[in-house]
């Protein structure tokens, strides 16, 4: 056997890559849940890609026959209606992780020297992976897929001098129509998910070349030589970590510890999941609106038209603006604000834990106006509200001006040499 | 190529060294730069593929449309991007009935952007006479019935011509303006159309800019 294994190992490196990132790939031993999040957003990719190669084995991508191939997949493939609950109720859980997971970075300070790319590469993701939510909401046929493609499309037609020649290319027609419905389809099942696997692979070499941080914000590779051998970790860590850095006693395998870890959070995870996919996979309108139920009529326009609920705070920034071109500019600089955020934040200090009261402040107004946009961009229009989304859409803005001010000379608590006991 | 020509100079006064770095430079932007133009060129026809085909712009053309056989207060319907567009010819007693509904209107001066600019005045036209709609009515898409010469006051009260939608009872006036206290919010949709020549309308495109 190990001959064999020897065999192969001399001709690709199986083993030497295990070591390297999970088996003696050191991690700081005070991650905490929040730090699970990462791992349940790779394991709901792999059950969108699984589900989703299911679902085009019966799924039409044409505007006469999307709709009827769906509710066919409900309800005449066997355990078609499973497979389509795990896949758009995983689109949700997608957005649900994946946002903890950006909570978790902003919390910790995971965006900041030297995480920098690490931190551009997540939200490459995040953008990608909205663009592939979009495209897959507007497969269905329904109502709210045709209008919600209507809406958004259109928002490119608000560019000057080639906005209107821009939405007929990408609409491939004066209207949305089959020919939309079909390039969605080829984006939606082979271009982004090979964008989005490559980005998460480009995500995890970066991880891998920083180092994971931790709640404490503090390091764990430490110059060569600066360290007695009494304060070096004992555990096995790969060479190519202990060549260039002593790794301090702060540190546990990735495999098995964090696995296990993370293994617990999944277990949670599922039960969740689980809940929702049999007991309330359309979540009262919110992953699968009611007006989606009924095929798309280019005639007839829905009374209400929103985007699914991981769109919706973004959509009530677009309407807290009048204009529409600045409206989309400034919907636009909201995503790009996020990127931005590694120059944003000034401090050296990383975990929340050592810094100022402000700073925790800012952060969670910021969560909430974040959520409470969330509810005003998914809600029917109301005179309050347009006042209300041009407030929060100032304080979107605001913590990452206000960030930008305070973090120069903020007055932080001093943070531990070593994770604490 | 006067590059190549001072290379090849240097190159026969240096036998020496055939691989001057000048030569070598010069060799890497060049690839360089046809290796560009040629992917710019083979991207040419991915970015191409995504205009509408044949077949969408086939279906989507303008429309043209002979009026000289058009009578007044005759409405002739054609179709344009798989909706119909009614042309009508209007009468002076119903341009005149025009003025006198306005109070019964919920956007008697057409604020919503429900037609061109230039079709943004009283008789939603270009030429006062001659009214190009889109026939669907802006509540839930059905097309709505033409009903002239007395015809329409079974359904708003001294109102001679109008339309009337027969699902759900909206009511449009001459110019397509939506009465109160219906269902419909909006006037009907004026499409974008010009005068080709006195007798020909081509809907789908706005008169060219001269």
């Amino acid at each position: 056997m190990s001959g064999f294994l020897s065999w192969i190992e001399q001709r690709i490196p199986m083993m030497r890559v295990a070591n390297m990132h999970a088996i003696q790939y050191p991690a700081p031993r005070n991650m905490n849940m929040w730090y699970a999040f990462g791992f349940l957003a790779t394991i709901v990719l792999v059950n969108q890609i699984v589900t989703g190669i299911w679902l085009t084995m019966n799924f039409e991508p044409s505007a006469e026959r999307a709709f009827a191939s769906v509710e066919y997949i409900m309800r005449e493939v066997d355990y078609g209606w499973l497979i389509r609950y795990m896949h758009s109720t995983g689109a949700s859980a997608f957005f649900v992780v994946v946002y903890l997971h950006m909570f978790r970075g902003m919390m910790y300070g995971s965006y900041q020297k030297p995480r920098e790319l690490l931190w551009v590469f997540g939200m490459l993701i995040y953008l990608a992976l909205m663009a592939e939510a979009f495209m897959g909401y507007v497969l269905p046929w329904g109502q709210m897929s045709y209008w919600g493609a209507q809406v958004i499309v259109s928002l490119f037609s608000a560019i000057p001098v080639i906005g209107p020649d821009l939405v007929e290319w990408i609409q491939g027609d004066y209207v949305i129509s089959g020919a939309t419905l079909n390039r969605f389809f080829a984006l939606h099942v082979i271009a982004l998910p090979l964008v989005i696997v490559i980005l998460v692979f480009l995500h995890i070499v970066a991880l891998h070349e920083v180092g994971s941080n931790n709640p404490d914000g503090v390091a764990i590779k430490h110059k060569k030589g600066s360290l007695p051998e009494s304060e070096k970790t004992k555990w096995q860590i790969h060479e190519y970590y202990t060549s260039k850095y002593d790794i301090a006693d702060d540190v546990v395998p990735f495999f098995p510890h964090i696995v296990l870890k993370d293994l617990v959070a999944f277990a949670v995870f599922l039960f969740a999941f689980c809940y929702i996919l049999f007991f309330a996979p359309e979540m009262d309108g919110k992953f699968l609106e009611h007006p989606n139920f009924e095929i798309a009529n280019p005639l007839k326009t829905p009374e209400h038209i929103f985007p699914v609920w991981y769109f919706t705070p973004f959509y009530a920034i677009l309407k807290a603006v009048p204009d529409k071109l600045g409206g989309v500019l400034t919907m636009f600089a909201a995503i790009g604000f996020l990127f931005a955020l590694p120059w944003f934040d000034r401090s050296n200090v990383r975990s929340w834990r050592y810094r100022s009261g402000l700073h925790k402040v800012n952060l969670l107004v910021f969560a909430a106006v974040f959520v409470f946009l969330g509810y005003l961009g998914g809600t029917p229009q109301e005179n309050w509200k347009i006042t209300a989304s041009q407030i929060c859409t100032v304080m979107y803005f605001g913590f990452f001006i206000l960030l930008f001010i305070y973090s120069k000379n903020e007055k932080t608590k001093p943070v531990p040499e070593r994770i604490p006991r | 190529m006067s590059e190549v020509s001072v290379d090849a100079k240097e190159s026969s006064q240096n036998p020496s060294n055939p691989s001057s770095e000048g030569r070598r430079k010069f060799l890497t932007v060049a690839t360089s730069v046809v290796g560009a133009v040629g992917v710019a060129g083979a991207a040419v026809p991915f970015i191409a593929s995504w205009q509408p085909s044949a077949r969408a712009k086939a279906a989507g053309a303008d429309v043209e449309v002979d009026i000289s056989g058009l009578q007044e207060g005759q409405l002739i319907r054609v179709m344009w991007r798989s909706k119909p567009v009614w042309v009508v010819k209007r009468t002076p007693e119903i341009l005149a009935e025009l003025s006198k509904v306005e109070d019964k209107l919920k956007d008697p001066n057409s604020q919503a952007e429900q037609q061109p600019a230039y079709a943004s005045n009283q008789y939603r036209s270009i030429k006062e006479d001659i009214l190009v709609l889109v026939g669907i009515c802006t509540h839930l898409g059905c097309s709505p019935q033409f009903l002239a010469e007395g015809a329409f006051t079974e359904y708003e009260e001294g109102v001679e011509n109008g339309f009337f939608c027969p699902c759900h009872g909206s009511k449009f006036d001459m110019a397509g303006r939506v009465f109160k206290n219906v269902p419909a919010g909006l006037n009907l949709v004026v499409p974008p159309y010009n005068f080709i020549d006195d007798n020909t309308i081509l809907i789908g495109s706005d008169a060219e800019v001269a």
